[in-house]
């Protein structure tokens, strides 16, 4: 199939079920133990700084690592995989001195995704699998400062964060991405820089992809990073007119119900979850039970609030093939309509008939 | 209002630089804290949207937006609310967009530039994520019509929604409020086409929405609140129901529908809906009646006169009323054992009433000095009867209670800051003793010897007169003074007096006082006994902290080396530029220019903030805390302007010139006698910024808006010089022996504004006709204080060339002194006092900008290039030095 296909393909099936996405890159790189030589591989095996870490770069030095986790999670039930390029902008690379390699990371990241995704739509042409491009939100914040005594400071700004993703957007296209994923936005001005930098990458190139975007929250009080509550920041990303809108990551799926319920009621788009498995524990790792996290999930698509669902840290494919079997009874949620009103938002809504 | 307005948005308005004096002055002084708390009451106080605006000639917009919205961004309580990013340039709005995480409003765009112009900023509005206000504005100009307003609006609608896709509940159109009751017919439907556009434009133009600026709409009733008021309810009333949503208004000042009195409501609908042909004449006529309902009160209500005379007294005193003042002190005098007793006595009751008004605010500085005048009157009446008694009786004077004398220091000829202090001072019994003007440090401390002065106070507006002060107070630690030391006037400050003079003066203690109001209050606590010691204690702690600070800050400023600043200069295209050639070279005179004709370029705002009433014109005519007594205040400066013009008490004078001139060596501008051969005339130099910036900004200097000499393009440059103080003196003179400080003081601020009308109305001609680049230039008064033209006229000793000694080349190059009678002072002030000079830069890129700090390089570098050694230069340079001169280490040798 060309992109085309792919994308109306895409719309096709979302508009019929819930659709599945993968589970945690991050926790199944872990499982194989790298060490540093790994990598470094042999292309950077001389390179001045430590790599240990830097998961993004393994699509350059265990690209085989990458494919076999993509097609774990194609086997169990995912429809849409994300590429492994949460960290792979100029800006979160340059931790590693490796900004110039991004383009790079990016379309080879996207490449063997693609290749991944191909081979099991082959094998079930009636359930084609979709490759979704990761954008992270970088390590910066442009609408806060990381200084307190002075709160005019950033550290990034929104030019510098349109370079960034821009050239990341490119790198993801031209390895065959089939969407967008704007995702863990803890900062709404940086998702903001990103959908620009995206659509001006897509005018550049004449193509057109859908774009989804994924929030996230990071208190109990309910709001993002950047203090705006689920509404505000949907309607600060609603001119972007994406694909969809969503919550992933978060202390896990109870913390993140009501964001998520916020999102379904307003947004007049396909809505995602994706939270993570439950809390870390004192090891800093995510021991929710497949048992434990499909349910919770399940009950999102019975109440209806959802499109599309999946996991983000600490879910593994035996997560997702849980999940997939849930959801799969469940009729997608139902995009409501909504008035014109003028919405605006600060860090809350406000709509104006 | 009703409550059909319950869905009706309130935008905050205090937060916009062209709205707001006070906001203003905390951009300009960068006094960001304070700027933000602004943002904060306006929230606190209900403001659902805030409207930020940052056009202000002077600024750097761009910067100054940026800036504060990234402070707001910090403040959950303020940023909880969308943000109206305010500005008629482009590049400002899209700096603020690049800086909310929300979706806010774009305040405006329109068509004037035609279809393709609009749509492009349009759709970059799209794709930063706001909503737009759009101005019924076409390339043919703004609409005045109904017609023309909806046509425009639907135009602009069709576009938006049907070429880029722009949700059309994102749209706002502003279909031009204009004023209504002007007199001129074609101006009596503007209300009504304004609230049909509006009707139209619901029905017609579906989810689009309607807002406007509504203090236009009562611009002929300037000074009389109530009228005004009441227009913008009605107003409101009507365009609500026909479906307006928001309005930039300050909703404080809105009476409600209900409660206007039948009468004035029934004529002023008849104005805003324009229901019949006298509607105007029947509102003017009722208007009459609610004039400024206090003055009236007092004009009509004679019963005052009914009360015993000293309470007649007072309330002469605090009403201002001269008119029965001699026969009141007569009637006291006649009544008290002594003269002095009616001093004691009544008179000063009635100063101490005004004097806590004015302390509590209450009262306003023209009103105090008005008062002052009454008091003086009654004194200078009782005066003979004292010095008889003297004589019979051989008294000594009472005290005052405490002596103070007032000087502007040498070099410097601007007194009107000093003479409402003294008045002010006078008016609280302390006895003043002024030097006048252009006092040297000599004199000041013989004075104050001779005399037993009790505090010195100095005063000054110039930069090279804080210099000036440091000498002084070095002066008095050398004679072995100990008094305190008062400074004040434009350019001075608290850091300044805490960094730079204080430390000069360990005998003695200096203070800064930040205006006439405050003056009493240190005086009187620095004269008591017990209070002195404190206040001191006081200062020495603040100047302490403020010096701290000040160093501190000194190292947090980054600045970029010259060398580096220069890479970043203005970048124009001269390939593709011809510079326009001026009418003539050389110079022209221009003599006794009519006054009349001058008059009509005044921009009043700076003319209230003189008496230290904070606002913007004409809107502080309407403004709840000043309103009234600005009014009446503008009522007194125009009868008094009047007579100025019909008996020409003041002579005009100005010379303009313009010389072929070519920028060289970066930062210098050389200029030519004649365009063939390229024989040196003059140097001009300029200075160039040196704030380190991230690349979108230049570093700019003024040779930046000249050709440099290796493209070989004959450019120019021009220069004026103008007065309007010439024959002040004698009427200034007289003033002061009637004891009219009032009006002394009313006629240097009046003659101050015409010497800048002058410049104005010479930089227009200079434009249209005699350099000639902007023919057909057509704006508006507003347009001009906004400083909308083409081309700049920045004055030397000014932010964008903070040297003054640049001042007697261009006075070298126009031979100003002897054409126009306006002569420099040592430390290059002119005198008279009321007159401008500048150069004029034509090219269209050219702009007003600060220099700002500038580091140790460029001082050396520019004192090669004036030929000084690096200590003058430091001395003419002090107040924009990026570092302590006196810390700057000597290499070794």
């Amino acid at each position: 199939m060309i992109r085309e296909e792919r994308i109306s393909a895409l719309k096709h099936a979302v508009e019929n079920r819930i659709l599945v996405l993968d589970g945690a890159m991050g926790t199944m790189i872990q499982r194989h133990k790298l060490d540093e030589a790994a990598f470094r591989g042999e292309r950077f095996k001389d390179w001045k700084q430590d790599l240990k870490g830097n998961n993004d770069l393994l699509v350059l030095t265990q690209p085989q690592i990458i494919r076999e986790i993509h097609g774990s999670f194609l086997e169990v039930g995912a429809d849409i995989i994300e590429t492994n390029t949460f960290n792979s902008t100029s800006i979160s690379q340059a931790d590693y001195g490796l900004e110039d390699y991004a383009r790079e990371l990016n379309r080879e990241a996207a490449r063997i995704a693609r290749e991944a995704a191909d081979a099991w739509s082959e094998k079930t042409p009636d359930k084609p699998r979709f490759v979704a491009g990761a954008i992270g939100p970088t390590n910066r914040t442009a609408s806060l400062s990381p200084d307190v005594n002075n709160p005019g400071f950033r550290n990034i700004s929104f030019d510098e964060l349109v370079e960034a993703c821009s050239e990341q957007a490119r790198g993801l296209i031209e390895g065959g991405v089939d969407t967008i994923l704007i995702e863990t936005v803890f900062d709404t001005l940086n998702a903001k820089a990103a959908g620009f930098a995206v659509k001006q990458v897509f005018d550049e190139l004449g193509v057109e992809l859908p774009i989804m975007i994924s929030g996230t929250i990071t208190d109990l009080s309910g709001r993002n990073l950047s203090g705006q509550t689920p509404e505000a920041f949907w309607y600060s990303m609603r001119h972007i007119k994406p694909f969809s809108i969503g919550m992933n990551c978060a202390f896990g799926a109870e913390q993140l119900r009501p964001a998520v319920s916020d999102l379904s009621e307003e947004a007049d788009t396909y809505v995602t979850a994706y939270p993570n498995a439950g809390l870390p524990n004192e090891l800093g790792e995510y021991d929710e039970t497949p048992e434990e996290f499909a349910p919770k999930l399940e009950a999102w698509a019975r109440q209806g609030l959802v499109n599309m669902v999946g996991g983000c840290c600490g879910t593994t494919p035996e997560h997702i093939r849980l999940l997939a079997e849930a959801v799969a009874k469940y009729p997608p949620r139902i995009i409501p309509e909504r008035k014109h009103k003028m919405r605006l938002s600060g860090l809350e809504p406000f709509v104006h008939d | 209002m009703t409550n059909s307005g319950a869905t009706f948005i309130n935008i905050g308005e205090r937060t916009n630089v062209t709205g707001s004096a006070k906001f203003r002055k905390l951009i300009e002084a960068d006094d960001y804290t304070a700027a933000v708390e602004v943002a904060r009451s306006q929230v606190e106080n209900g403001a659902q949207i805030i409207d930020v605006n940052m056009d202000e000639g002077l600024l750097d917009s761009e910067y100054a937006m940026e800036t504060f919205l990234k402070l707001i961004a910090a403040e959950p309580d303020i940023s909880r609310v969308p943000v109206m990013i305010d500005s008629s340039k482009w590049s400002v709005i899209e700096a603020g967009l690049k800086c909310v995480q929300g979706k806010g409003i774009v305040n405006s765009i329109s068509m004037k530039e035609g279809e393709e112009a609009f749509l492009e900023q349009a759709k970059k509005v799209l794709s930063y994520g706001a909503a737009v206000v759009i101005m019924a504005f076409d390339e043919v100009g703004q609409a005045d019509t109904l017609d023309r307003k909806f046509e425009i609006c639907e135009r602009a609608y069709k576009l938006l929604t049907q070429k880029i896709d722009f949700p059309p509940e994102d749209i706002i159109f502003d279909p031009n409020i204009f004023p209504v009751a002007t007199g001129i017919e074609e101006h009596n439907s503007y209300a009504v086409d304004f609230i049909e556009a509006t009707r139209k434009i619901k029905e017609y133009l579906p989810y689009a929405h309607v807002s406007g600026g509504v203090s236009n709409l009562s611009f002929s009733f300037r000074g009389n609140n109530l009228v005004r008021e009441a227009m913008h309810s009605v107003f409101l009333y009507h365009a609500i129901q026909a479906g307006m949503d928001m309005a930039i208004v300050n909703a404080g000042q809105l009476t409600i529908y209900e409660d206007i009195k039948p009468e004035l409501r029934e004529r002023v609908e008849d104005v805003i809906l324009n229901r019949r042909d006298d509607a105007t004449d029947r509102l003017l006529e009722t208007a009459e009646s609610y004039k400024g309902q206090g003055s009236k009160k007092r004009l009509e209500d004679l019963s005052w006169r009914e009360v015993p005379v000293e309470e007649r007294l007072t309330h002469a005193l605090v009403n201002g009323i001269a008119t029965f003042i001699e026969e009141d002190t007569e009637e006291a005098r006649a009544k008290a054992e002594r003269p002095l007793h009616v001093i004691e006595g009544p008179l000063m009751d009635g100063m101490n009433v005004v004097g806590d008004l004015f302390g509590s605010g209450k009262m306003f500085l023209p009103q105090v000095v008005k008062s002052a005048r009454v008091m003086k009157k009654s004194v200078a009446y009782l005066m003979p009867y004292m010095d008889q008694e003297k004589k019979d009786l051989g008294l000594e004077d009472a005290p005052a209670k405490g002596k103070i004398l007032l000087a502007t220091v040498k070099g410097d000829v601007h007194d009107i800051g000093k003479n409402i202090v003294g008045v002010v001072l006078q008016c609280n019994n302390y006895e003043v003793i002024d030097l006048g003007v252009m006092v040297p440090s000599q004199k000041i401390l013989e004075v104050a010897r001779e005399e037993k002065v009790d505090i010195i106070g100095l005063s000054g507006l110039i930069t090279p007169s804080l210099d000036e002060m440091c000498h002084v107070a070095v002066e008095m630690e050398r004679e072995g003074f100990d008094l305190p030391l008062l400074i004040g006037g434009a350019t001075t400050s608290q850091v300044h007096t805490a960094v730079k003079i204080d430390p000069n003066y360990n005998k003695g203690q200096a203070i800064y006082v930040v205006d006439a109001s405050r003056a009493v209050g240190v005086v009187s606590n620095l004269l008591s006994e017990t209070g002195r010691e404190d206040v001191i204690a006081r200062v020495r702690q603040d100047y302490a902290r403020v010096a701290e600070g000040y160093a501190r800050g000194q190292k947090a400023k980054r600045r970029t080396s010259i060398t580096k600043a220069r890479e970043n200069k203005v970048d124009i295209d001269w390939s593709t530029y011809q510079p326009p050639k001026p009418s003539f070279t050389g110079t022209r005179v221009f003599k006794e220019v009519d006054l009349a004709e001058i008059r009509r370029y005044i921009d009043w705002t700076p003319f209230f903030s003189t008496w230290e009433m904070k606002g913007q014109y004409p809107r502080i005519l309407e403004d709840d805390k000043y309103g009234e007594a600005a009014g009446s205040l503008f009522k007194d400066a125009q009868t008094l302007l009047d007579q100025i013009v019909q008996e020409k008490w003041l002579t005009a004078n100005g010379i303009v010139g313009f010389w072929p001139a070519n920028a060289v060596g970066s930062d210098d501008i050389e200029v030519y006698t004649g365009d063939d051969p390229k024989e040196r005339h003059a140097m001009l130099h300029s200075l160039r910024q040196q704030i380190a910036r991230d690349g979108a900004r230049a570093n700019t200097a003024l040779a930046d808006f000249i050709a440099p000499k290796e493209t070989g393009l004959a450019d120019y440059i021009g220069g004026f010089a103008v007065t309007t103080g010439l024959g002040q003196e004698p009427y200034l003179r007289s003033f002061e022996e009637a004891h009219d400080d009032y009006s002394k003081i009313m006629l240097q601020a009046l003659s101050d504004r015409l010497a800048e009308a002058f410049a104005e109305m010479m930089h227009e001609k200079v434009r249209k006709e005699l350099w000639g680049y902007a023919p057909d230039e057509t704006f508006s008064a507003e347009d001009m204080i906004a400083e909308k033209y083409q081309g700049i006229r920045p004055a030397p000793g000014y932010p964008a060339q903070p040297d003054h000694t640049e001042k007697p080349t261009l006075f070298a190059l126009l031979d100003a002194e002897k054409e126009t009678g306006i002569k420099l002072t040592e430390s290059y002030a002119m005198w008279p006092a009321s007159s401008v000079s500048g150069l004029y830069f034509s090219h269209p890129d050219s702009h007003y900008f600060g220099v700002g700090k500038i580091e140790r390089d460029q001082i050396e570098d520019y004192a090669k290039r004036k030929g000084w050694d690096i200590e003058t230069c430091e001395k003419w340079l002090a107040p924009i030095l990026n570092y302590d001169p006196r810390k700057v280490e000597t290499e070794p040798a």
